[in-house]
């Protein structure tokens, strides 16, 4: 028996390390459907606790990871990853950065939830054992290094994030958000399968380095020879559109506003903070190993994209009456401006890039967070006029509203104004003062809609909507969002330099 | 008394902030807590920034109390603090004026009174702020920070149109302001293309673009679209001609406090960035620099007289006195751009006395509006009877505002209309005409509303000042007698500060000047000399 738990202690140490923060979640999702089993119908928000101990194991193991690499990193700098599980992970400051993010997220959503799922009488643990699935696909996307896995790990967090935005089954507008998301998402997962697909034939290898070395051979071949490589191309333009399917850029955007309108509101949390973030992950790592070589002809496509998002997200914005959706259009805008990020592709752009996913995490799951505080029985919560005068009702309430939306609209001295300050100084170093130009115009049309929000919140009177009541938990997760997003805009040290460690900087 | 010595610029800066944050602990319900609180950090701030004044040295066109520490070292930008002249000037003119703003709003202001002087109090700090900083990163965060409670103020406290108003003003300011961002950028990278050094460090920066060793990074075409990139940004909140149309609705709904506070410092954010960030930007070249300066020379000349003809029309006195500060602003940015030292040290004097003229009008705008609720100027009329000291305050104000002679407009004006005179006798001319009209527009209004029978019932039992309203306004009066009998030690602290910038931005003006002096010496010398020949030889003769 020793040697057998010596066994796996040793693997633990080896290369089980590359995975083990993922089956730790894993491991406590199954736990918690077992678990769920011996709870009674009112103590079933244990396993919300048992959830919460989850990720802090998974971020236990996640330390470890980064404890390995920072040793690697320093005995062979020239290498500055670790590979396991037969080189179809990486552990770097990149994959490190994101879990931290994905588990900084579902942690937060769980704080949201409990009280969340006690007024919808929803509260049941499969709810919990299903954010740590998605979470563990998210991470997956991160650090794996290999098609299959990172393709699986999109595919664990989106079938768990279908099943969580149709949660509420009374609930017309959750069904809807629910068959949308799936049918468009499988979709766009159909998309990006056949640029994998199209990938692993031209070069007969799912290994991204593989992929990345033997493009970069075919592209000196076919430059050459004076043609065009249709096939990299289409692979290319494939990859990209179900990526953008994925973090919800125009013109593949159009299921985001009405999943959000009709997902759970943690869960619309979720799907906008984790989901999006995640897929940027993998259209990062895909974009800048495998594809970076010909970051020059694709910018362009890149750009156009950004330029559309921006337009559409800010545009559509301006009209909306219902908060959530609201938010899906700015998150839209803000995925604008980090593809913008993509377009110039220096070190800053790149610090940027991570900066604007952190600061807009937080900021995101708190503005989400002070919505679901509004929805109490007998009242949604989600319209703009159901904010009205909340000043006069909960001050607190109205003061964080407030913060999240300067934040968002990029104000500073906010998370949000130093994620977009990187990406327009990425603009001006890599020479697109006209993009620049664009992308900071649009913030007065952002500033606007954001304002709508505020502008109900604190100087329109309070109509009959009682006073939200915040739990407890509901209150942690505010504190962290709210001292994140504040931290971030008046000392952006710590986190620059988090932002730069991710790239081995 | 370290603190004092050493960091007098951050407990100037911070003092407002520290009674925010004390008014955060207030109950909600103690107003008359929330109003002694509020005034008590008013007056402080004042007193803490009386040092700077005191101890500024003399002679001095340097930045002083200067203050630094790393605040994000990874990209440059520090917490770095000081001021010249300029900026002292207007550093005592924000607090002055914060101190009597929030004063007036004892009566005038009593719901939500624990939010209104937190408000006023951040705002306070804000601005400050932009007066202080020598880090362009510090310096923009301040410069946005401050949109928010201003926003506040108007939106939640103002009179009918105030929602409308206050995203009116938020927006336009911040259009502007996003551009400066991408200035801010461009002028930051290209210094570290030039010089290695990532520094947000202004006079770093601003001698990085002057400096002609980096001319082959900082091109004449570069120069000039920093110099638009900023433009925008001062240019709205100056405003000026153009861009002036958030200011009329902004000052109108404002509440008086709020008014006093956005006639008398805000606008002058727009002026000092000018006056500060745009000069040292302009290109050398003199096509490209004569080509932007009569841009700008023509919008000020506009804004003076559109500004004076608009306020003919106004039916609403708040609204006449906003748009009187276009003309005033007007004045201010044609000294600045004549880049002259008459025209910039007048434009920073007058900077000062707009200030005190016309927060002193919307206060007694805010007199009257507490009394009647009403501004409409036919609303009024022949006060002069049952307020007798009301009317000669006001009278005194709207003649310092005109620029009568021994009153503190008159110096300004006339130091500006000098420099402009200089460089261009139809500018000066044009501006004039500006002076006219304002004696017109401010008389013709406290004729309407001060002379002749009184017609209005109500207007007959009105009270005259009480205590309060003397100890806001009576400080304005004794500044505006002060500046205009003795701006000897108000030029003082301009003079050199303002020799500085004109030796950096237009350095032939001194060598022409003193080309022609050295001419003149030359030839009293000769009439000297020949003079001496002929005693010689008349001595000679006599001898003989």
């Amino acid at each position: 028996m020793p040697s057998f738990l010596q066994t796996i202690f040793n693997y633990i140490n080896g290369d089980g390390i590359t995975v083990l923060p993922e089956m730790e979640l894993l491991l406590i999702a199954i736990g918690i459907l077992i678990f769920d089993f011996l709870l009674e119908k009112k103590e079933k928000h244990w396993s919300a606790g048992v959830a919460l101990f989850g990720v802090a194991m998974s971020a236990g193991g996640l330390f470890q990871q980064a404890k390995r690499f920072n040793a690697e990193h320093t005995f062979r700098p020239q290498v500055p990853a670790v590979f396991g599980f037969q080189s179809t992970i990486i552990i770097d400051g990149f994959s490190l950065l994101f879990g931290a993010i994905f588990l900084a997220a579902t942690a937060l959503v769980i704080l949201l939830s409990v009280r969340y799922l006690e007024i919808e009488r929803e509260q049941e643990g499969e709810f919990y054992s299903l954010l740590l699935l998605a979470c563990t696909g998210m991470m997956f996307m991160a650090s794996g290094s290999d098609l299959i896995v990172l393709f699986l790990g999109l595919e664990t967090m989106t079938l768990s994030l279908y099943v969580l935005s149709g949660y509420l089954r009374r609930e017309k507008r959750s069904n809807e958000a629910a068959l949308k998301y799936m049918l468009l998402g499988g979709f766009s997962s159909g998309i990006l399968a056949y640029g994998f697909s199209l990938l692993y034939g031209l070069t007969a290898s799912t290994n991204l380095w593989e992929i990345g070395n033997r493009l970069d051979v075919r592209a000196q071949i076919v430059a050459n020879r004076g043609m065009t490589d249709w096939i990299v191309v289409l692979a290319f333009v494939t990859v990209a559109a179900g990526l953008f399917f994925k973090v919800a850029a125009v013109p593949f955007h159009q299921w985001a506003p009405d999943v959000y309108e009709g997902a759970p509101t943690p869960i619309a949390a979720y799907v906008s903070v984790g989901s999006k973030t995640a897929s940027f992950a993998l259209l990062v790592r895909l974009f800048i190993w495998v594809f970076g070589g010909s970051q020059p002809a694709w910018q362009y496509l890149i750009a156009g994209v950004a330029v559309a998002s921006l337009t559409w997200g800010n545009l559509a914005a301006l009209t909306q009456n219902n908060i959530k959706r609201l938010l899906a259009y700015s998150s839209i805008s803000h995925v604008g401006y980090i593809l913008l990020g993509l377009v110039a592709a220096n070190e800053t752009a790149v610090t940027g890039i991570l900066y604007y996913l952190i600061a807009y995490a937080f900021m995101t799951i708190g503005a989400f967070a002070v919505v679901t505080v509004l929805r109490q029985r007998g009242l949604i919560g989600d319209e703009l006029v159901d904010l009205d005068g909340l000043y006069q009702r909960s001050p607190s309430a109205a003061v964080l509203m407030l913060i999240f939306m300067l934040s968002l609209a990029g104000i500073p001295p906010t998370a949000g104004f130093m994620g977009k300050y990187f990406i327009f100084l990425s603009l001006i170093e890599t020479h697109h003062p006209a993009l620049a130009i664009f992308a900071v115009l649009y913030i007065v049309p952002a500033l606007y809609y954001y304002f709508r929000v505020v502008l109900h919140a604190w100087l329109t009177k309070p109509g009959e909507a009682p006073a939200p009541a915040m739990s407890s938990a509901q209150a942690v997760a505010l504190g962290i969002t709210l001292f994140v997003t504040l931290a971030a805009g008046l000392y952006p040290e710590p986190f620059t330099r988090l932002a730069r460690y991710a790239f081995g900087q | 008394m370290e603190l004092f010595s050493h960091h007098l610029l951050s407990v100037i800066l911070f003092t407002p902030l520290v009674g925010a944050l004390l008014l955060l602990f207030v109950p909600r319900e103690s107003s008359l807590l929330h109003k002694l609180v509020g005034n008590l950090f008013g007056v402080l701030g004042f007193l803490v920034s009386l040092p700077l004044m005191v101890h500024f040295p003399a002679g001095s066109g340097e930045y002083e109390f200067r203050e630094a520490a790393d605040w994000i070292p990874s990209i440059g930008a520090r917490y770095a603090l000081g001021v010249d002249g300029i900026s002292m000037l207007l550093v005592m003119l924000t607090t002055f004026l914060g101190m009597l703003a929030i004063a007036s709003s004892w009566g005038a202001i009593q719901q939500r009174t624990k939010e209104y002087y937190i408000l006023l109090l951040l705002l306070q700090t804000g601005m400050i702020g932009v007066f202080v900083s020598l880090d362009f990163f510090l310096f923009y965060v301040f410069w946005e920070v401050m949109l928010v409670p201003m926003y506040f103020l108007i939106g939640v406290w103002g009179s009918d149109r105030r929602l409308y108003a206050a995203i009116k003003f938020f927006l336009y300011t911040l259009a502007g302001s996003v551009l400066m961002l991408l200035a801010i950028l461009a002028l930051y990278f290209n210094t570290a293309k030039a010089t290695g050094i990532q520094t947000f460090d202004i006079p770093t920066l601003l001698a990085a673009v002057q400096n002609t060793q980096y001319s082959a990074v900082f091109s004449e075409s570069l120069k000039a679209w920093l110099f638009w990139g900023f433009f925008f940004a001062f240019a709205i909140k100056v405003p000026m001609f153009p861009f002036h149309t958030w200011l009329p609705d902004a000052h109108t709904e404002a509440p008086t406090a709020g008014s006093v506070i956005l006639a008398g410092v805000l606008l002058k954010m727009g002026t000092y960035g000018f006056l500060r960030f745009s000069l040292p930007l302009l290109p050398a070249g003199p096509a490209l620099r004569w080509k932007i300066i009569d841009v700008l020379i023509v919008l000020s000349l506009v804004g003076i007289v559109y500004g004076a003809i608009v306020c003919l029309m106004q039916k609403d006195m708040k609204r006449l006195v906003a748009y009187s500060s276009v003309s005033h602003l007007g004045f201010c940015t044609l000294g600045i751009f004549a880049l002259t030292p008459l025209g910039l040290s007048g434009s920073v004097l007058q900077q000062i006395n707009h200030g005190i003229s016309t927060g002193a009008l919307f206060l007694i705008v805010g007199v009257l509006y507490e009394r009647r609720h009403t501004r409409l100027i036919s609303e009024f009329g022949g006060l002069a009877t049952p307020m007798p000291n009301f009317a000669a305050i006001y009278l005194i104000i709207s003649l310092s505002s005109l620029g009568m002679p021994l009153l503190n407009g008159f110096i300004g004006e006339f130091t500006i209309l000098q420099g402009a005179f200089v460089v261009s006798k139809a500018w000066a001319a044009w501006a004039t005409l500006g002076i006219v009209l304002g004696a017109a527009y401010l008389l013709w209004l406290y004729q309407r509303t001060m002379f002749g029978p009184v017609t209005h019932e109500v207007n007959k039992t009105l009270p005259d000042m009480n205590l309060r309203e003397y100890a806001v306004l009576l400080p304005l009066v004794a500044m505006a007698f002060w500046i205009g009998i003795y701006p000897k030690p108000f030029f003082a602290y301009i003079e050199k500060p303002v020799q500085r910038i004109v030796q950096q931005v237009n350095p032939t003006f001194y060598q022409s000047a003193a080309s022609s002096r050295l001419r003149q010496i030359k030839e009293v010398k000769e009439v000297e000399e020949v003079k001496d020949e002929e005693k010689i030889a008349g001595e000679a003769a006599r001898s003989r």
